[in-house]
């Protein structure tokens, strides 16, 4: 029997290996970006799951917002990527250092 | 029993393809495997009764944020071995860190015994859940739901603010020059003699 722990063990793997590929791929913005992908995904999968298992479609409709917040932060991160690139040549987390932060 | 075998087979393909995305040396290939992973956890969302976040996550995500980062990825020229320096220099920490997390949210999940889903009980609710999905929607959810079109508009217009850049050698339209045209200034009346042109 598929019991929400099941749910519940699958999407912590899931936003755990978005973590690592955070802290793996700590030069390339693109797979940073992806990484949070992944880790919004698991949280939605953790909403759906609730939401089935409560019986109350509330999990449903924040999951809607996640998508929605997700699909706003790939477009706004990947248009600053692109003009990064443009200005530097490169896209190297490293050479964001304008700001000497 | 089927159920059962659907969703260790979504499990493991969305696992694995998670992994890939984070390993694969072809950012491209990143891209692709991302594809998978939430084809995979649609499944999965379709089997907890969900149909309509399933349906959203392909559409959105595979076809709206997916085919973004394609585009992006393969129209930016970069040496993408240079970016995986550091690779083999965190893994190490990145992993010991990654375990500690997983460990605390696995024991985080288990401690409250839970019961089976909903989805797997016999349905009370005969009403579809896109129906009460949009019910939800436009009467209690609706101020937030006007704001997630607010945000995405914000989102749009950002992007093309950000990305659009004016180009000198451009060709564009004046409209004030053209409204201020007069004929007066624009057209010219001439009477040529038989046999010869008009010089221009």
């Amino acid at each position: 029997m598929i019991s929400l722990t099941h749910y519940l063990t699958v999407a912590a793997i899931l936003f755990t290996i978005g973590v690592l590929g955070i802290f793996l791929n700590r030069r390339n913005i693109i797979l940073m970006l992806m990484a949070i992908e992944l880790i919004l995904l698991a949280v939605n999968i953790n909403l759906v799951a609730f939401s089935a298992f409560l019986g109350d479609l509330t999990g449903q409709v924040f999951a809607m917002f996640v998508l929605t917040v997700a699909a706003a932060e790939a477009a706004i991160g990947l248009a600053i990527l692109v003009i990064f690139f443009r200005r530097r040549g490169s896209i190297a987390v490293d050479d964001a250092d304008r700001m000497r932060g | 029993m089927i159920a059962i075998l659907a969703f260790y087979l979504f499990a493991t393909m969305t696992i694995a393809s998670a992994v890939l995305v984070i390993f694969a040396r072809n950012p491209v290939h990143s891209v692709l495997w991302l594809i998978v992973a939430f084809f995979n956890a649609a499944g999965l969302m379709l089997m907890t009764g969900a149909e309509f976040i399933a349906l959203l996550l392909v559409i959105v995500y595979v076809g709206a944020v997916a085919v973004l980062f394609l585009f992006v990825v393969m129209m930016l020229d970069i040496d993408f071995s240079q970016l995986r320096s550091g690779f083999t220099r965190n893994l190490p920490f990145g992993l010991l860190i990654a375990l500690v997390l997983l460990a605390e949210i696995i024991v985080a999940a288990n401690a409250r015994g839970a019961g089976p889903l909903i989805a797997d009980r016999p349905p009370e609710a005969v009403q579809p859940n896109i129906v009460a999905l949009g019910e939800a929607m436009y009467s209690r959810f609706l101020f937030p739901f006007e704001i997630a079109g607010l945000i995405l508009l914000v989102a749009m217009v950002g992007a093309i603010v950000l990305t659009h850049r004016s180009r000198g050698d451009a060709r564009g339209q004046n409209v004030s020059r053209q409204i201020d045209r007069r004929p007066q200034d624009a057209v010219e009346k001439r009477q040529p003699k038989v046999g010869q042109g008009v010089e221009l």
